[in-house]
């Protein structure tokens, strides 16, 4: 496994009352593709959420527990500069109502760069980047919303790249949209991961073992078992492991 | 089969429910036909181009529709920043539940205070300290329209969809920031009902603005006019109808009150329809 | 959870949070005002002199403010409109909502969107002009302006509030009710009125209720058609006041006890409307959870 860049450290979360996480520990390598998996309610999406606190947005919402990226504790530092860092790609395509350049541009913008030359090399580079350029190149100016379901997830791909992040969290970014679709997004991500740190989560198991380096399986909150894909998937050690990825339950 | 009572009762409501509807199409028709047949024929270019002068005995309302444009204008500037600031506090930034409906509760209360108390306390708040003037009129008519405003706004910046917003936050963007471009934007349809409602509500008014912004014939531009008293046109209405008896003028400005609010509806259908089809994209 | 917050932000919501507490602050100054100028009067004159004196004279040698033929008025008034207005408003809304052709039901919504649109000032110069006149002939009295005049003026104007709300209690009503009710035999009209307008019957209500806000609340339009005499309302040829004309009739010349008794009378208006509002909200309430 490759350097940490994330780590977890006995992480708990609650909605209100509800615990969603519990005593959650794990490290994220860096330039490799994590995937999250688990039954629905499992709190992988939650705990993905809490890697660049979009849990923040939700009321009632406490924490205990560090998370770390690169040794600072997330918690600590300044959480615009955090979401910068570790970009977010969420379950459905959301493209803002606005151009598609604005879209792209709109991060860099936030963190201040204005200079319209410097703008444009950094929306080309991240459309490109997305593999996306080619299909848009002509229309930078029009709405983002006519674009198609995938075009439309990997414009928001290339928009989280434009902010340069280091890390990708990834909300099961295909389950809303086709086969075609779905398998350009994942060979756009195995492109991704030889320069960003990627975290997925997935519904779907083929895709974690056609992707991912290593997969956390989530289990009602709990982190039932982490490891190399390919050995949890062949050699899963845990019985609960098991019975997911033969599709016994969930 | 129908029982004799059956078909008495049936034939009773449905014969009510005709009747019921054929009245108000009927009185919607009369209204309309009777304020429009009697003022046109008033309405002249000496009417809407003049001052009145008692000297030469001439009539013209030029000053009150000025009065109106610059009380509608006046009221919209001061109001929108407000009704739209407190339907971003209620939907984006507040965490209190308590706090919400204390807010929603105070808008409620406000829209249901009629308008001559609106008047009177608006002579007390205003007028006072600024004289009966037309600020002081267009003043009150902000805390009217400050729950129409806030309330379309609200319900408009609910329907912006929260994917919007966490697709800004996840960006690094701040709290303003998402407000400002990805929230603000999206509610310019609630906005703008709230205010072509709220200008209606103004044209309509007097009650309100009688004691606060009084009702002077003078010929002003903006700020002379917002410093000094004024009728705006429904106010002149009631002025040369009651106290001068001059029904003529009087059903001259009903008839450019009525066109104007059917404008006003016309504009508020095209809005919606509008962003409808926009939203439907 | 520790989070650095960023100056600039809090100072953003602190604008926000100001902005949003400025309709509570209305409110709490239009209160504070009507209660602090409106007490004074009702000291001076007795609460019970006030509220139930059945003569007012504010410029006679002798001063009497006695306001309760402008109560009575008011309560007359808003239930005699009530009592024309919410039959033909209920009846159009059921018409409207369950019967109408779809163009024709277009037709009439815009229709009662003008109604709604039009001036008060307008409805009182129809009135003064049609109305009283027609009043006139039609009984054979000196004068038309008085407390009929003003209850059809009422009436009328109440009518599109009462149309919009009953129409949307109405289409509120699941249609699996109505469906029931037809598989059992009975007519569309027997299932619309005795299904779903019990169904819709808080809806109707907050309809009734915001009508009676309206009509208690409406002064410019009385102003013009009611007369203004402060008669006790014996008879619906009467010439009456209202509360609201009251205030608005003698305003703008009065002065010392006078104009202090206005403002007492203005805050009893306003605590008839509070509690309006409060059974509005109430029926409003019980609309959202049946």
């Amino acid at each position: 496994m490759n350097r940490p860049v994330i780590t977890v450290n006995g992480l708990n979360l609650w909605y209100g009352q509800t615990q969603a996480l519990k005593n959650i520990s794990l490290d994220i390598p860096e330039k490799s593709i994590t995937a999250l998996i688990g039954p629905s309610g499992c709190g992988k999406s939650t705990f993905l959420k809490t890697l660049n606190r979009m849990n923040d947005l939700v009321p009632g919402v406490r924490i205990t527990g560090s998370v770390r990226y690169e040794g600072q504790d997330i918690f600590e530092t300044n959480v615009n500069q955090l979401r910068k860092e570790v970009g977010m790609v969420f379950q459905k395509p959301n493209p803002f109502p606005m151009s598609i350049y604005n879209n792209i541009a709109y991060g860099p913008r936030t963190h201040g760069i204005t200079n319209r030359q410097e703008l444009d090399e950094i929306v080309e580079k991240a459309l490109r980047g997305a593999a996306i350029w080619d299909e848009v190149k002509d229309r930078l100016k029009k709405n983002a919303l006519g674009l198609s379901g995938g075009q439309q997830q990997r414009l928001c791909i290339a928009r989280a790249l434009a902010v340069q992040p280091k890390v990708l969290l990834m909300d099961e970014p295909t389950s809303a949209l086709d086969p075609i679709a779905t398998s350009r997004i994942e060979d756009l991500v195995m492109e991704l991961k030889s320069q960003y740190t990627i975290v997925i989560v997935t519904h779907n198991m083929q895709q974690a073992v056609r992707i991912s380096d290593q997969t956390a399986f989530f289990l009602l909150g709990d982190l039932v078992e982490y490891g190399e894909t390919e050995k949890l998937f062949s050699r899963p050690v845990d019985k609960r492991t098991e019975e997911y990825i033969t599709g016994r339950f969930g | 089969m129908i029982s004799n009572r059956r078909r008495l009762f049936l034939w009773t409501v449905r014969g009510g429910m005709y009747l019921a509807a054929a009245l108000t199409g009927i009185l919607t028709l009369f209204l309309v036909g009777y304020v429009m047949a009697k003022g046109i024929p008033n309405i002249t270019w000496q009417l809407l181009s003049t001052k009145p002068s008692y000297l030469s005995g001439n009539i013209g309302i030029l000053p009150d529709i000025l009065n109106t444009l610059y009380v509608v204008i006046a009221s919209l500037a001061i109001v929108l920043p407000l009704g739209v600031g407190a339907a971003v506090y209620l939907t984006e930034y507040a965490s209190s539940k308590r706090l919400v409906g204390v807010i929603e509760y105070a808008a409620e209360a406000l829209s249901g205070i009629p308008s001559i108390i609106y008047g009177l306390v608006g002579m007390l708040m205003f007028s006072n300290n600024f004289g009966t003037c037309l600020l002081s009129g267009a003043l009150t008519l902000v805390i009217m329209n400050l729950p129409t405003i806030m309330r379309n706004t609200q319900e408009s910046l609910k329907t912006v969809p929260q994917a919007y917003r966490e697709g800004a936050f996840g960006l690094g963007a701040g709290k303003w920031r998402v407000v400002r471009t990805v929230v603000l934007p999206g509610c310019i349809d609630g906005v703008l009902t709230g205010c072509i409602l709220s200008v209606g509500r103004i044209l309509g008014e007097s009650a309100a603005l009688l004691f606060t912004a009084g009702f002077a014939h003078a010929l002003n531009g903006f700020w002379d006019g917002l410093s000094s008293a004024g009728a705006t046109l429904t106010v002149a209405l009631y002025v040369y109808a009651k106290e001068q008896g001059e029904f003529g003028v009087a059903f001259a400005i009903a008839a450019i009150l009525m066109v104007l609010s059917l404008l006003i509806n016309l504009a508020a259908v095209l809005v919606t329809k509008y962003f409808q089809r926009r939203n439907a994209v | 959870m520790k989070t650095k917050t960023n100056l600039f932000e809090t100072i953003v919501h602190g604008v926000f949070l100001l902005l949003g507490l400025i309709t509570v602050g209305c409110v709490l100054l239009i209160s504070i005002y009507l209660i602090i100028s409106g007490i004074p009067a009702i000291r001076e004159i007795g609460l019970l002199d006030f509220l139930f004196g059945d003569t007012w004279a504010s410029t006679a040698a002798q001063p009497q403010y006695g306001i309760l033929p402008f109560i009575l008025t008011s309560i007359y008034g808003t239930a005699g409109a009530i009592l024309l207005g919410v039959p033909v408003g209920f009846l159009t809304a059921m018409y409207l909502a369950k019967m109408a052709p779809k163009r024709i039901k277009s037709v009439m919504e815009q229709a009662v969107s003008l109604l709604a649109g039009i001036p008060s000032v307008v409805y009182g110069l129809v009135g003064m002009m049609v109305l009283v006149p027609g009043i006139r002939n039609l009984f054979h009295i000196p004068d038309g302006a008085g407390l009929l005049a003003a209850i059809v003026v009422l009436a009328v104007m109440i009518l599109p509030s009462i149309i919009k709300m009953s129409i949307t209690a109405l289409e509120a009503v699941p249609k699996e009710y109505e469906d029931a009710s037809l598989a059992l035999g009975a007519t569309p009209e027997e299932t619309y009125f005795r299904v779903s307008a019990p169904a819709a019957k808080s809806g109707v209500a907050a309809a009734v209720v915001l009508g009676v806000g309206r009509a208690i609340g409406e002064a410019m339009a009385v102003m013009m058609v009611a007369g203004n005499a402060a008669n006790m309302p014996d008879s619906l040829f009467q010439s009456v006041r209202f509360l609201t004309t009251a205030v608005a009739s003698e305003m703008s010349y009065s002065s010392g006890l006078q104009r202090q008794a206005l403002f007492s009378i203005a805050l009893v208006l306003f605590l008839f409307i509070m509690l309006i509002n409060a059974a509005l909200n109430f029926f409003l309430k019980g609309e959202k959870k049946p």
